[in-house]
C-alpha cells in the first residue's frame, strides 16, 4: 500500500514539476492536496475522484495550481496522516477530500487549526452543519440529503403513496437518510411502515425483502451508495413486490442499470442532471459544464464518470472562482492567502458547476438549491428525466 | 412470522449455508493436510465470480495476467532453489530435482491461456455457452491454488502454524489488492443459469437457488467418494491424519498440499460462479463469505468434515433468521454465535498440543 502511495506521489510530483517548468520558475505556485479513498471498502467512491484530479484547472489567474494526490485506503486514521502530511510538509493552500464521511469528520479539527480551506465531497451534512468555528473551514460539494429527500417525498405525495418502506445500508449514509427521510415523510403525512438495514457485502437480502413484503408498503425507498443499491431492489422484484421503488442519489451511476437490468425498470430517483444531460434543455445551468466534464473524463479513462468524481471537479471550479480574489490579499503559501481563499469561497454566488448552482454564505457551506437535483426514472433500460 | 415466511427464510438460509458448507469443507481439507488456515479461500470465490462477470460484460479477462505472473514467479523460485543446490547451500534432505522441460509446462499453460483470452474477441467470449464460460473460469482460477501453494507455503511447510497463518493473511491482503486492480471497485453479477421461477404455493423459488443446493450436494458426494475410494483421496486423508506417517508410506506431503490447494481453488471458484447470479459481488466480498465458512469449520474443530458442513449450514440459517428479526445486528449475531461453540469445544476436547508432527 505504502509503495503505491509513494509511486503515486512521485507521479504527481513529476507531473507537477513538468507543469512548473512549462509555466516558468519565477511564478508562485498554488498547492492543493487531494485525499481520496482509491483503495479499500469505499474505493468505488474514491477511484472516480482520484481519476478526476488530472481534469482539475491547472492555471488560474496566471498562477500554476499543483495537485498532490494521496490515497487513504478508506481508513480514517490514514486520512488524518495524509492531511497532516499535506499541511506540514507540502504546505498546501487548500485540500480536496477525503472521500468518506467518517474520514472527513475526523480531519476537521486539523484543517481548522492550520487554517486550510477543505472541500469535502462527502455525503453527510454533519461536516458543515451545525456551522461553528471549526466547520467554517469546510465546504461540501455534494447535495445535502434533505434536498434530495424533499424531491422524493414530493413525488411520493403526488403519486398518492401513503406508506413507505425503507431499506438502507447500516453505515452513516443509511443512518442519515433514515433520519432525514423519516422527518420529512412524517411532515408530509407519509407513514414509514418498516425500516430495514443491510451491509454492502451481504450476499442475500431475502429476509429484509420478506419483512418489507409483510409490511406491504405502497412504495419502498432504498438508500445505499453505489452498486450496493441494486441488490435490495432486485430482491424485491424477485419476491414479487409490485409497488414503486425510490432510490437516492447514491444510485446515480452507470453501473446501476448494468447490474439491475430489467428489474430496476420504473425506479424513481433524484440526483444531479448529469445522468440525463442529453434530455435537459440547453438552458439548464449545469448542462454545458457537466457535458464538458463527462466528455473529458471519458476521453481520459474510457468510462463515464460516477457522480463522486464530479463532486471533486466542482471543488476545482470553486477554487478557480475564488483564487483571483484571494490573490489580492496574499501570496500562495501564506496564512493570509489561505484565509482570504476561505472568505472568497464563502462569497461565491450563482456559480454553475456539474452538480448544480452554488450560492454559498457563512451559514450555508454546501450552497445547493433546487437546480441541484432532477427527478429521474429508468425507462426501457435508460435514464429518463421525469417531466 | 408465519409458516410461509419461515419456509422462505429457511430456503434462503440453506442456499447461503450450502455455499458456506463448501468453503468450510475446503478450509478443513487444506488445514488438515497442510496446517495452513486458508484465509485467501474467499479470493478464489471472488476471482471465479468476477471472471465470469467480466466475460459476460465483454471486458478483458485481466485474471490471465495474474495467472501468468504467478507461474513465472513460481518458475523463478524453482530455478533459484536449483541454483542454491548447485552451490551446495542446502542440506541433502532438502534436495530438489534438477531443472527439466516439465518446469516449462506451467508458464506455457499460463501463456497459452493469456494468448487465448486476448486473441478471442470479447463478443465471442460473451456469447460462449455457459458451460464453456465456467470451464474457462475454472481453467484460470484452479491452477492458482497449487501454484500459490508452491510459491508461498511449500518452502516453509514445516514452519510453526502461526507463521503459516501470518503468510496466509499476507497472501489474502495482497490478493484483495490485486483484485481491486483487476476488477475495479464496482460490484458485478452474472446471468442466471436459467431464468425460470418455481411457484410453490405462494412461495417463489428461483432455479438458481436449486442449482446452488444441487451442485453443493453433488460436490460433497463426489468428495466423499473420492476420499473413500481413490488412491489420491486416500493419500490426502493419510496426510491429514499424520504427515510423517504418510511420508513414511511414500506419500509426498508437498504433492498432497498442492492437491488440497487445487481442490480449494476449484471449490472456491465454483462457489463464486454459483452465487454470482443471485447476488452482487465485490472485489472484497470473498473474505466475509469464507469467514462464515470458517465459523462453520470451527464448529467441527477444523478436523471434522460432516460437523464443519453442518456448522456452516447452521450459520446460513441463523444468518437468515437473525436478519429477519434485527437486520442491523446480523453480523454481530452470527459472529457472537462462535463464542459458545468455542467454549463448548475447549471444555469438551480438553487440552491438546497445537503443534502436531510436521
Amino acid at each position: 500500500m505504502s509503495e503505491m502511495k509513494v509511486s503515486r506521489r512521485c507521479a504527481a510530483l513529476a507531473v507537477a514539476s513538468l507543469l512548473a517548468l512549462g509555466a516558468g520558475a519565477a511564478q508562485a505556485q498554488i498547492k492543493v492536496g487531494v485525499v481520496s479513498s482509491s483503495t479499500g471498502p469505499i474505493a468505488l467512491v474514491g477511484i472516480p475522484q482520484k481519476n478526476t484530479v488530472p481534469l482539475l484547472p491547472t492555471q488560474v489567474a496566471g498562477q500554476t495550481v499543483q495537485y498532490i494526490a494521496l490515497d487513504d485506503a478508506s481508513d480514517p486514521t490514514a486520512s488524518v496522516a495524509a492531511i497532516k502530511k499535506l499541511i506540514s510538509e507540502e504546505k498546501v493552500d487548500a485540500i480536496i477530500g477525503p472521500s468518506g464521511s467518517p474520514n472527513a469528520m475526523g480531519v476537521i479539527p486539523l484543517v481548522a487549526e492550520a487554517g486550510v480551506p477543505m472541500f469535502a465531497p462527502v455525503g453527510t451534512a454533519a461536516v458543515v452543519l451545525p456551522m461553528d468555528d471549526k466547520k467554517k473551514w469546510v465546504f461540501k460539494t455534494t447535495q445535502n440529503d434533505d434536498l434530495i429527500a424533499r424531491a422524493l417525498v414530493q413525488h411520493m405525495v403526488g403519486a398518492k403513496v401513503k406508506t413507505v418502506g425503507f431499506i438502507g445500508t447500516a453505515d452513516p449514509y443509511g443512518d442519515n437518510w433514515l433520519k432525514v427521510f423519516t422527518g420529512l415523510a412524517e411532515k408530509a403525512g407519509l407513514k414509514v411502515a418498516a425500516a430495514e438495514r443491510f451491509q454492502r457485502q451481504d450476499t442475500s437480502l431475502t429476509a429484509q425483502g420478506l419483512k418489507m413484503l409483510a409490511a406491504a408498503p405502497d412504495a419502498v425507498l432504498i438508500a445505499a451508495p453505489g452498486s450496493s443499491s441494486v441488490l435490495p431492489q432486485t430482491t424485491l422484484y424477485d419476491q414479487g413486490f409490485k409497488g414503486r421503488v425510490y432510490q437516492t442519489h447514491g444510485a446515480a451511476l452507470p453501473d446501476f442499470l448494468k447490474l439491475g437490468g430489467k428489474k430496476v425498470e420504473g425506479t424513481i430517483l433524484a440526483a444531479s442532471a448529469m445522468l440525463v444531460l442529453d434530455q435537459v434543455p440547453d438552458s439548464h445551468p449545469t448542462k454545458k459544464i457537466a457535458s464538458q466534464y463527462a466528455a473529458a473524463y471519458e476521453k481520459l479513462h474510457g468510462s463515464k464518470p460516477a457522480t463522486f468524481g464530479a463532486n471533486v471537479y466542482d471543488a476545482g471550479l470553486m477554487l478557480q472562482a475564488a483564487i483571483p480574489a484571494a490573490l489580492k490579499h496574499g501570496k500562495p503559501g501564506t496564512p493570509a492567502f489561505r484565509s482570504a481563499l476561505r472568505d472568497a469561497v464563502e462569497q461565491i454566488k450563482e456559480l454553475p458547476a456539474t452538480q448544480g448552482v452554488y450560492t454559498l454564505s457563512p451559514a450555508d457551506h454546501s450552497g445547493f438549491d433546487d437546480r441541484g437535483r432532477e427527478l429521474i426514472t429508468v425507462r426501457n433500460g435508460q435514464w429518463a428525466l421525469v417531466k | 412470522m408465519n409458516a410461509q415466511i419461515a419456509l422462505l427464510l429457511g430456503q434462503d438460509g440453506m442456499t447461503s449455508g450450502a455455499v458456506y458448507a463448501l468453503l468450510a469443507l475446503s478450509i478443513v481439507l487444506v488445514f488438515t493436510v497442510t496446517r495452513v488456515l486458508l484465509v485467501p479461500q474467499g479470493e478464489f470465490v471472488t476471482f471465479g465470480a468476477m471472471s465470469m462477470a467480466a466475460m459476460q460484460a465483454g471486458t478483458p479477462l485481466r485474471l490471465a495476467w495474474l495467472v501468468l505472473a504467478v507461474a513465472l514467479l513460481r518458475a523463478a523460485l524453482r530455478a533459484l532453489s536449483v541454483l542454491r543446490q548447485r552451490h551446495g547451500r542446502v542440506s541433502a534432505d532438502e534436495a530438489v530435482d534438477p531443472l527439466g522441460w516439465r518446469d516449462l509446462a506451467a508458464p506455457a499453460y499460463a501463456l497459452a491461456l493469456l494468448l487465448l483470452t486476448r486473441a478471442v474477441p470479447a463478443p465471442a467470449l460473451q456469447s460462449l455457452a455457459l458451460p464453456l464460460q465456467i470451464a474457462l473460469t475454472l481453467a484460470l482460477v484452479v491452477p492458482l491454488g497449487p501454484w500459490l501453494y508452491d510459491l508461498c507455503f511449500a518452502p516453509i511447510a514445516s514452519a510453526h502454524s502461526l507463521v503459516l497463518l501470518i503468510v496466509s493473511i499476507a497472501l489474502h491482503v495482497v490478493l484483495v489488492g490485486i483484485a481491486l486492480l483487476m476488477f475495479g471497485a464496482e460490484g458485478a453479477r452474472t446471468a442466471p443459469f436459467s431464468d425460470s421461477v418455481l411457484e410453490l404455493g405462494s412461495a417463489r423459488l428461483q432455479a438458481q437457488t436449486l442449482w446452488v443446493v444441487g451442485v453443493t450436494v453433488g460436490l460433497i458426494g463426489a468428495l466423499y467418494l473420492a476420499f473413500e475410494h481413490t488412491l489420491a483421496g486416500k493419500a490426502l486423508r493419510a496426510t491429514a491424519v499424520s504427515r510423517l506417517g504418510a511420508q513414511l508410506m511414500g506419500i509426498s506431503p508437498t504433492a498432497a498440499g498442492r492437491f488440497s490447494f487445487a481442490l480449494a481453488a476449484a471449490i472456491g471458484a465454483l462457489s463464486g460462479v454459483l452465487i454470482a447470479p443471485i447476488t452482487t459481488l465485490y472485489y472484497d466480498s470473498g473474505f466475509l463469505i469464507s469467514l462464515k465458512g470458517f465459523v462453520g469449520a470451527v464448529c467441527g474443530g477444523l478436523v471434522s468434515f460432516p460437523l464443519g458442513a453442518a456448522g456452516a449450514l447452521g450459520v446460513g440459517l441463523i444468518e437468515s433468521f437473525s436478519t429477519f428479526w434485527a437486520s442491523a445486528y446480523k453480523e454481530v449475531l452470527v459472529f457472537t454465535l462462535i463464542l459458545p461453540v468455542l467454549l463448548w469445544r475447549s471444555l469438551s476436547a480438553g487440552h491438546h498440543d497445537e503443534e502436531h508432527a510436521g
